[in-house]
């Protein structure tokens, strides 16, 4: 019984850090209704830059909310480059510009920043918590996760920036009509899942250390979560990563080992998307013909 | 018309068009502030393509001047904080939100808190049925409501100029009926200059102090609401050939 | 469809490619057979994507999958390597089709997505211990170069290159002539206008799984052949970054033309390397910033960019009387 408690718990922490970038993904999805295809690599690359400045001497929170900002302004200036242009392509020429944007990044940075594999600091501290069964840094991680996903909920729900945000991802000309200047919505949603994918990187990259493919496979589970959840909720694609998690590592143990993990996500993401497509949260809208 | 001096909206030599292919061919037209002008014409004869040019949704190329100011070269957030609001057709309501969320978006410029309390508590009044439907999704809405709602959503910009497009469309006559008695209230109440696009000619008419007849993008009738309406050619085209 | 090359034009081409591997060096014949591989590979995700409208980020899958049966087979079972490249195109029907049935309810970005997610998985299916005694593992099999039959005097480079020539324009043939029947009007249909498809008695649903099912049988044939001329299978060639470059190139050759395929299968052979010596350090992401070129000033693909081309110049309004956005 011990051992399963222990494998649902290591879900759990796996399963925030999941939770974490299926936040990003929703974020970019709720204000621009495109999936990132990039925003594992986007978030690996602030993660290098964090620690960049780590090495540079800089203290641990200091570096955080550098990167933070960094990462923002990253997003921001990627959607005003090169995703704005795309407004009127079609869907398959932006699918093929997210995947140029993931090669290219994934290449830069293992160009600027070399191949080999290096720490990261976590500022959780070593005490035992938890009765043993989780480390600091994993419920340090899940304690960010759970901040991260309150401020997305109330942004969007309560705040009038995220009320047109909404708005603009939903019927960009009608928010035109009412005056949103829809490009800047647009640069600010990308700025801010830069900033959440830079959070997550910075969490996992303690757990599974940091290298050029760190993201490869998370990418792929925050994908599942976010279908799981429903891709434009941000409570549910934070449930959808802790569950994700779990199944992972439940699955992985018992069932299929190690090795095919992976393949537990793909087929999930396809059961997700036949069965229920608007996940297990998502709002689906109505029209009235 | 009088001098382009008092005039809300002055237009010349308006063109627009989609792609290669060219809809108007140039436009003059004026719309006096706190009056209502419409403009009439068949189907496909660019009507809804002129709403979309003064708004820049479309390829322009002419001289639109909004009181004074030249607006022609302006993307269509800047014209619509410049104080010109656009009923689309299709209403253009935003069907995820709520009825509530869709008029605060039309507020969403506006800096005056009291201002907005007041108009919504106003917009309330002039629409119960959307007061009843506030929390609703608007895309349950039923037509005439969703129709009600983009005018409101319109209105809660305090614009200078409103422009509606075909607000008839597709709903059942008593509803158009409230809702153009909801426009003569508007027209009363409020300091706003309506430019309205319509292809029921005789309700147009009845609420206009002014009238344009557009034919394949081009303007082949202006004058002063009655005049036009008395007028034989429109007379048999588009009011069925009775005595106005 | 765009690109139809008149016949002089198209005899003059094949002339010329029949002369190529007398005059070209060695690697560079293997080369353009590879790149005849990946044209039949593009040529279904062509028909799948461009005319169907099913986009597909995982069709590397069904690359691998026709790779390794042909190298089973004849690694395994000693079948002649010509005789493994039908049983690639049945499995890899049967696959596609298979997987066409949930794909069903899957639209645009969706669709990429779990396509994706099959992209990614793939290497690490094909590391499965459970099938290592078949699949070889992560040190994947080796297989041995064809000899020209009947003592031809061709080297294998030189035979091969023939052999897939002749593959090449036997499916090319087979796919003009699908898409040019009723078939192909109601791929079109199903891509374009589904309701009214529907309405006229088009079953879109088997429409679109057959569509999946040979999309997926050309591209495994592309595996086959790719895995007899390269004489190696390995996990690893098979990552997520082989259905990118596949994707890829189909988009850029341009989507709704056969001819896209080819133009495609060249840009994915030839512009990697091409990039390399641009930047030894960071190929990629050269390959990436050319893509993203492409696609912003391209984004029908090439075939479709000298449409745009002149579209842009007959469009009655000159580009100064565009709006001005405040930023």
């Amino acid at each position: 019984m011990n051992a399963f408690l222990s494998q649902v718990m290591a879900g759990l922490a796996t399963g925030g850090i999941y939770a974490s970038l299926a936040l990003a993904l929703v974020m970019i999805y709720r204000s621009t209704h495109h999936v990132n295809f990039a925003q594992g690599e986007m978030a690996m690359f602030s993660t290098f830059i964090a620690s960049l400045l780590v090495q540079a001497g800089w203290p641990y929170w200091a570096a955080f909310f550098a990167t933070v900002a960094i990462a923002f302004v990253m997003g921001a200036a990627i959607e005003v480059s090169l995703i704005r242009r795309l407004r009127h392509a079609p869907v398959l020429a932006i699918v093929v510009v997210f995947v140029a944007l993931l090669v290219i990044l994934h290449s830069l940075a293992g160009w600027l920043f070399g191949y080999a594999i290096r720490s990261f600091p976590s500022p959780f501290g070593e005490a035992k918590v938890a009765g043993g069964l989780l480390s600091p840094h994993q419920l340090g991680a899940i304690g960010i996760t759970l901040v991260m996903l309150a401020l997305v909920y109330l942004f969007f729900r309560y705040s009038p920036l995220g009320l047109q945000m909404r708005a603009t991802a939903e019927n960009p000309v009608s928010s035109q009509l009412v005056g949103v200047r829809v490009s800047r919505m647009l640069a600010l949603g990308w700025g801010l899942a830069g900033a959440i994918g830079a959070v997550a990187g910075m969490m996992i990259a303690p757990v599974v250390f940091l290298d050029v493919h760190m993201m490869s496979g998370v990418l792929l589970y925050a994908f599942a979560a976010a279908v799981l959840g429903g891709v434009s909720s941000a409570p549910g694609a934070v449930a959808g990563g802790f569950i994700v998690g779990v199944l992972e590592n439940l699955l992985g143990t018992y069932v299929v080992g190690a090795e095919l993990k992976l393949s537990v996500a793909l087929v999930l993401i396809i059961i997700v998307l036949v069965a229920r497509p608007t996940g297990l949260f998502g709002k689906a809208t109505v029209v009235r013909v | 018309m009088s001098g382009a001096g008092d005039m809300l909206l002055d237009v010349r030599s308006l063109e627009a068009g989609y792609g290669a292919t060219r809809v108007l061919f140039g436009i003059d037209l004026q719309v006096p502030a706190g009056s209502v002008t419409a403009l009439l014409g068949a189907n496909g004869a660019g009507k809804t393509s002129t709403l979309r040019a003064l708004c820049g949704l479309i390829r322009r190329q002419g001289r639109i001047t909004l009181a004074g100011e030249r607006i022609d070269g302006l993307a269509t957030e800047e014209i619509v904080r410049r104080g010109v609001a656009h009923v689309p057709d299709g209403r253009g309501t935003f069907t995820g939100l709520t009825t509530e969320e869709n008029l605060r978006m039309g507020a969403c410029t506006r800096r005056d808190k009291a201002g907005v309390r007041a108009d919504f508590e106003r917009f309330y009044e002039y629409f119960p049925r959307l007061h009843e439907r506030r929390h609703q999704q608007a895309g349950t809405l039923s037509g005439g409501e969703q129709q009600m709602l983009a005018i409101a959503r319109a209105l809660m910009l305090r614009p200078r100029l409103l422009l509606m497009d075909e607000p008839s469309f597709g709903l059942a006559p008593k509803v158009v009926q409230d809702i153009f008695r909801i426009m003569q209230r508007v027209r009363s109440e409020q300091q706003v200059a309506i430019l309205l696009v319509e292809q029921n000619a005789s309700l147009a008419l009845d609420l206009a102090d002014h009238a344009y007849l557009l034919e394949t993008g081009r303007i082949v009738l202006a004058g002063p609401a009655a005049a036009v309406r008395k007028d034989e050619a429109v007379r048999n085209a588009y009011l069925g050939g009775h005595p106005a | 469809m765009r690109g139809r090359l008149s016949s002089v034009t198209l005899a003059g081409l094949l002339a010329a490619a029949c002369v190529l591997p007398f005059v070209l060096p060695g690697y560079m014949v293997f080369q353009l057979t590879m790149v005849m591989s990946y044209a039949l590979a593009l040529l279904g995700l062509n028909l799948l994507t461009g005319f169907n409208g099913q986009i597909s980020l995982g069709h590397g899958a069904f690359f691998a999958l026709g790779a390794y049966v042909a190298a089973m087979l004849m690694e395994l079972a000693g079948w002649p390597y010509w005789a493994t490249l039908p049983v690639a195109a049945l499995l890899g029907g049967l696959l596609g089709f298979l997987f066409g049935l949930p794909a069903l309810k899957l639209d645009g970005v969706y669709l990429a997505l779990a396509t994706f997610a099959l992209g990614v998985a793939t290497p690490q299916l094909l590391k499965y211990k459970g099938l290592e005694a078949w699949t070889g593992g992560s040190q994947g099999l080796v297989l041995v170069k064809p000899e020209a039959p009947w003592g031809l005097p061709l080297d294998g480079d030189q035979w091969l290159y023939f052999f897939s020539l002749a593959v090449l324009l036997v499916l090319f043939a087979i796919a003009r002539n699908l898409l040019r029947g009723a078939a192909g009007l109601k791929l079109l249909a199903v891509r374009d206008h589904p309701i009214a498809a529907q309405a006229m008695g088009v079953d879109n649903a088997r429409v679109k799984t057959i569509t999946f099912g040979i999309s997926a049988a050309y591209t495994s044939v592309g595996g086959a052949l790719s895995a007899v001329v390269v004489q190696f299978v390995a996990p690893d060639s098979f990552s997520v970054f082989l259905s990118i470059s596949l994707l890829v190139g189909a988009v850029v050759g341009g989507l709704s033309s056969l001819s896209g395929a080819l133009y495609g299968a060249f840009f994915i052979q030839f512009v990697p390397q091409f990039a390399e010596q641009v930047s030894k350090a960071a190929p990629w992401a050269v390959y990436g910033a050319i893509l993203l070129a492409l696609m912003l000033v391209w984004p029908t693909g090439a075939a479709g960019g000298v449409a745009r081309l002149t579209a842009w110049l007959t469009t009655w309004a000159t580009p100064r009387n565009t709006t001005r956005s405040k930023p």
